[in-house]
């Protein structure tokens, strides 16, 4: 296998790994985003998709940790080629101009670690409940006197605090960053390119983004507006 | 003209560099950017201070030895254009220009605006090149190509070799150059025979010499005087993933 | 002086197998042992350092600049002319050859240029298979253009950089050599002199243009490739760091120099628009196909914007005075014409020294995206130095230096005077005699390294069996003593004036007095003027900074100190060459209507010049030319 430890480490292998575990989390990311649109079905919808996917038990916790060796992947290349990036330009320039590079691209490893520490962030917040225990704590009673975990509540109270809503929209906006310029480079950094279809590439990042950023800070916003509310409110 | 010019000097590898101010005078607007430097430089002699050293031969945009950047800008403002074919109306009288080298790893520097390039010649024996004894060719119409292949191939290999894409990028990575000569053989049946071998031995030559890695901001190619396009980019990256996962050299 | 040009047996087509089988060989294993140096990288000495090494030699190649790719080979612009006769139109080997004896005013050896001829049919076919891309046709065949001299299309070509994509291909080749540690290349170094050891070459001493290193290395064999010497005139269309001093350090050390009077003044390049100016850009003279040449007809109108300037108030002189090749017409006649419309006041743009080249016609024939296609590079090019659209207006170009067709002197071998020196491509004199024709020093540089060194270079080392003498050598220790003492000389002066003013001054001397027109009075000053410049520049020149450092007016100083002896060199050749031939133009033999009127009874020679120290006059040696094929005819390009 040495030969794919030395592939993984040459500049054009740790591209391409990047951009395999960068699409991998923005797919991941999208499919949350349908996922969490049940809020709007209201609280037995969400409620149910969230107890469907708790009951799939094994399959969860490897999908678990999927992820999170996806995300470490993604991140300990990064941090990698961005230390040997800064190495390989010691003396900077006095002067100098970007000219084709857009800002979102420049400062992908920033967003990056924003959007990792937006995630510890949000785990603790949802998955571990570490703020806000009595919204983490709600449960909904059903009909047959059995109770499950209340996600759509937890949601609903959680974003009716404005700062906790306006993190999550700035969290998306990041992200909306460092999708735009993600998913067009993952075309470039493994090849998949043809002059026919160069603009539409071109186009597919920023789409994407704008997709994810609307899609996700809608919830929030809907929330704090009152056009999404807690059941009976 | 008058001009107000930051020049980086630098006595040697090892020694300190730092901004240097002077003030060109008599500039014409018809002269080449090189030849103001030249001007500047006479000045220098006889006042007697050493002149700025800096790479330039042909003068004709095709040489690819002149390199400076100017006013953050590999090869300065102009699109397409090499320092040598810049010209001093492009700026205005009294305007303050900033001189530096290209700062690499790769690059070190020799003197002044003088840099060590030879990490290209490295990657280029490592595989840019067919594999051709010369005597042993077929008749050239022997071997079709067809003309947009030709011209793909054209298009690559217009790289002078300057080392502005390395200058230009963030990172400080070759991988336009380097593309760009895997490109020019890979768009040819030529190229074809030893096409991932090649691709491979390429990518870790440049790896070896110190290069910084791509992170697609396409600084290499808003700066590159041939204009050659990212493309090339792509296709390397295409290959070192085919040549990575199924060839065995 | 020994000039046996050492022409093979037999008649001329089958001359050059007659020598390959009449050479001896050198047997594999014996390669191993034998080491070559090879001085410059372009096309010729890029191309026989690779190729010696692909046969097993241990090869040392040297250039100034900072990598073999940068050589000046890359500027071509045109295309290479080849007799592969893919166009049907008539071309065949002895055409390219008669062509080119006749372009060079039947001034070169016929078995030279008869090999150059056949070579140029391996040269396209070794390029395509090293992926060389080639202008295609869309079947995927190779395209041609036409150029100057010629009436069939044979020029092969890569957009306007077919020089830069030949040497691209040069320099794969060499790279494969280095990895292969055949071939061990010094770039930044500068080759200072050559030594000589019993009568053969035995190495040379070079300098370090980085750390001043001044080192001797010594070979079984020495290789010059180093260019011409156009940069005598300052301006040129040469690079800024062409120099002699290679070739010019072999000649003081015994080798001859032919004809260093025969320069060629290339008639497309942008006029001279300052004193500032560091050189000259050349335009592709396949623009000629394309573009009509013309000025005003009457010197009133020189003003006037040459749109304004209709269609009977234009002079399309070239297709006036040379109806069956019109705008195609050789270099020299093309340039000369240029200088005569000029002199009559005709001449348009900034000082009067220019003539229109004009696509307008073309434009509304083909379009302007086909124009755009054939020379978009240039047009961008053009525009970028003048500020002038191409599309719009018509270009205005004026003669400028572009190639020196003299050399030093070598035989059918390639072989200088002094044996085991070799000298390749424009460093040498034998193929274009008076004149090159476009898109030939292409074919000359690679036809040498590829194709004719490989074979000479082994006949002379199993000839031979030269001792490898050790660097060591006193020789080689004086040599280095004599060039570390003349930088030392040149630091210590600390005069007045720098090596670029005087270069300037030498420059327009030489353009003035031995340009596109010479005369014996004008020629006798220049060498008067010359000599006092050089002394003066002894005494006066100031140089800055030490020699053990990166040292840019060093270099350059050094290089002028030469160009200054050189120049009296040409000067002299030109006075006693007393005819008019090619590029050498002299006022006092010309026919009535103004063509050069060429001496064959006296001057059917080579003439080759003998260093006899410093001060004194060189002896001028001849090497008689026998034409045996081609017919002395007075050129008619009518």
């Amino acid at each position: 296998m040495s030969w794919f430890s030395n592939y993984a480490r040459s500049s054009v292998g740790a591209k391409h790994i990047m951009a395999v575990t960068g699409l991998a989390l923005a797919l991941f990311v999208f499919v949350h985003m349908l996922g969490n649109f049940a809020v709007y079905a209201g609280q037995d919808a969400m409620n149910g998709y969230a107890e469907t996917l708790k009951s799939t038990g094994a399959f969860l916790w490897l999908a678990r940790l999927g992820l999170l060796a996806t995300v470490v992947i993604h991140i300990a290349a990064a941090v990698r080629l961005s230390v040997l990036n800064k190495a390989a330009r010691p003396e900077k320039y006095r002067m100098f101009k970007p000219i084709r590079s857009s800002f979102h691209a420049r400062v992908m490893p920033w967003t990056g670690l924003i959007v990792f520490a937006f995630i510890v962030y949000h785990l603790m917040h949802f998955t571990l409940g570490t703020f806000y225990y009595d919204y983490y704590s709600a449960v909904q009673e059903l009909p047959g006197g059995a109770t499950r975990h209340d996600v759509y509540s937890m949601v609903v109270q959680g974003f009716q605090i404005p700062a906790v809503a306006l993190s999550y929209v700035v969290a998306m906006v990041l992200l909306c960053f460092h999708l735009a310029h993600g998913m067009t480079s993952f075309f470039q950094s493994l090849g998949l390119n043809h002059p026919k279809y160069n603009a539409i590439i071109r186009y597919a990042g920023p789409v994407y983004a704008a997709i994810i950023l609307i899609g996700n800070s809608s919830i929030p916003i809907a929330i704090l507006a009152g056009a999404v509310d807690l059941p009976g409110a | 003209m008058k001009l107000k010019l930051h020049v980086w000097r630098q006595k040697g590898p090892y020694t300190p560099g730092e901004m240097v101010q002077y003030l060109a005078e008599g500039i014409n607007e018809h002269m080449s950017f090189l030849e103001m430097l030249d001007v500047v430089n006479e000045d220098l002699i006889s006042k007697g201070e050493e002149p700025i050293a800096f790479d330039s031969d042909c003068r004709e945009g095709i040489c690819g030895m002149c390199s400076m950047v100017i006013n953050g800008r590999p090869h300065g403002p102009d699109q397409g254009t090499t320092v040598c074919q810049l010209h001093m109306r492009r700026f205005r009288d009294g305007d303050t220009i900033y001189i530096e080298p290209w700062r690499a790893r790769a690059f070190p520097i020799i003197r002044d605006l003088v840099v060590d390039r030879s990490s290209f010649d490295k990657i280029m024996q490592a595989g840019g090149y067919v594999t051709a004894n010369c005597g042993s060719a077929p008749d050239a119409n022997a071997i079709p190509v067809a003309k947009e292949r030709a011209d793909a191939a054209f298009a690559a290999a217009a790289c002078i070799g300057c080392g502005a894409c390395v200058a230009a990028c963030p990172n400080g990575a070759a991988m336009l150059f380097t593309a760009a000569k895997l490109s020019h053989l890979h768009h040819l049946p030529q190229g074809q025979p030893e096409r991932l071998r090649r691709t491979q031995h390429m990518v870790n030559a440049m790896d070896a010499a110190g290069f910084g890695n791509c992170t697609n901001l396409y600084e290499c190619e808003a700066a590159c005087p041939k204009e050659i396009d990212r493309d090339v980019i792509a296709m390397m990256n295409r290959d070192y993933a085919k040549a990575s996962f199924s060839h065995r050299d | 002086m020994d000039l046996e040009p050492r022409i093979p047996r037999g008649p001329i087509e089958d001359k050059w197998d007659n020598c390959k089988f009449d050479m001896k060989l050198v047997n594999p294993a014996n390669k191993l042992k034998f080491d070559i140096i090879v001085v410059g990288s372009g096309l010729a000495g890029g191309s026989a350092a690779a190729t010696l090494a692909e046969l097993g030699y241990n090869v040392a190649c040297f250039c100034y600049q900072d990598s073999p790719r940068r050589a000046h080979s890359i500027a071509a612009q045109g295309g290479i002319n080849s007799a592969k006769n893919y166009q049907n139109d008539g071309d065949s080997v002895y055409r390219l050859f008669y062509d080119t004896v006749k372009g060079g005013d039947f001034r070169s050896r016929e078995a030279n240029v008869y090999r150059l001829a056949q070579m140029s049919l391996n040269i396209i076919d070794q390029c395509a298979a090293m992926g060389v891309p080639f202008a295609r046709e869309y079947g995927g065949t190779l395209s041609n253009r036409s150029f100057g001299g010629a009436q069939v299309s044979r020029t092969f070509y890569a957009k306007g950089q077919t020089g830069q994509q030949l040497l691209l291909g040069v320099y794969s080749a060499m790279s494969r050599q280095i990895a292969a540690g055949k071939l061990k290349m010094f770039t930044r170094t500068e080759m200072l002199d050559v030594v000589v050891v019993d009568g053969r070459a035995a190495g040379i001493v070079t300098r370090n243009m980085v750390t001043g290193k001044i080192e001797s290395f010594s070979a079984h064999a020495v290789v010059l490739a180093t260019g011409g010497y156009g940069n005598v005139f300052y301006l040129s269309t040469n690079a800024m760091g062409c120099n002699v001093t290679a070739a010019y350090r072999a000649y003081k050390k015994g080798a001859g120099f032919a004809n260093p009077c025969y320069t060629q003044i290339h008639p497309t390049c942008i006029p001279v628009s300052g004193d500032y100016q560091s050189k000259l850009t050349l335009m592709s003279e396949s623009l000629r196909n394309d573009g009509r040449v013309w000025v005003p007809t009457s010197a009133d109108d020189v003003a006037l914007p040459a749109s304004q300037i209709a269609d009977d108030k234009r002079d399309y002189y070239l297709e006036r005075k040379y109806p069956s090749f019109g705008n195609l017409v050789p270099r020299d006649i093309a340039s000369r014409s240029a200088k005569e419309v000029c002199d009559e006041g005709r001449g348009v743009g900034p000082g009067g020294r220019g003539v229109y080249l004009d696509f307008r016609d073309s434009i509304k024939r083909l379009g302007e995206d086909a124009i755009r296609q054939r020379y978009g590079n240039l047009f961008h090019m053009y525009e970028k130095i003048t500020n002038e659209n191409p599309y719009r207006v018509p270009m205005r170009i004026y003669p400028a230096v572009h190639y020196t067709m003299g050399g030093l002197w070598v035989d059918y071998h390639l072989q200088s005077t002094i044996p085991g020196l070799f000298v390749l491509g424009e460093a040498n004199f034998s193929d274009h005699g008076a004149n090159r024709l476009g898109a030939s020093a292409l074919m000359q540089g690679l036809a040498d390294g590829y194709f004719v060194i490989p074979y000479t270079m082994g006949h002379y080392l199993a000839a031979a069996r030269p001792d490898k003498v050790s660097s060591d050598h006193p020789e080689f220790k004086k040599s280095e003593q004599a060039v570390k003492t003349r930088i030392d000389k040149l630091l210590g002066i600390n005069g007045e004036r720098t090596v670029d003013d005087f270069h300037r001054e030498l420059g327009k001397i030489m353009w003035d007095n031995c340009g596109m027109a010479r005369n014996e009075a004008g020629l006798k000053s220049a060498v008067d003027k010359i000599a006092a410049l050089r002394v003066e520049y002894w005494e006066n020149v100031r140089v800055l900074g030490g020699s053990d450092t990166f040292n840019q007016s060093l270099e350059k100083a050094g290089r002028v100190a030469d160009f200054l002896e050189f120049a009296e060199l040409m000067c002299l050749d030109a006075i006693e060459r007393r005819e008019s031939a090619g590029g050498h133009f002299r006022e006092e033999y010309q026919t009535s209507e103004g063509e050069a009127l060429r001496d064959d009874q006296n001057f059917t020679h080579a003439a080759v010049w003998e260093y006899q120290g410093d001060g004194k006059t060189p002896t001028r040696h001849v090497e008689k030319l026998v034409f045996e094929n081609v017919k002395l005819a007075t050129r008619s390009y009518k």
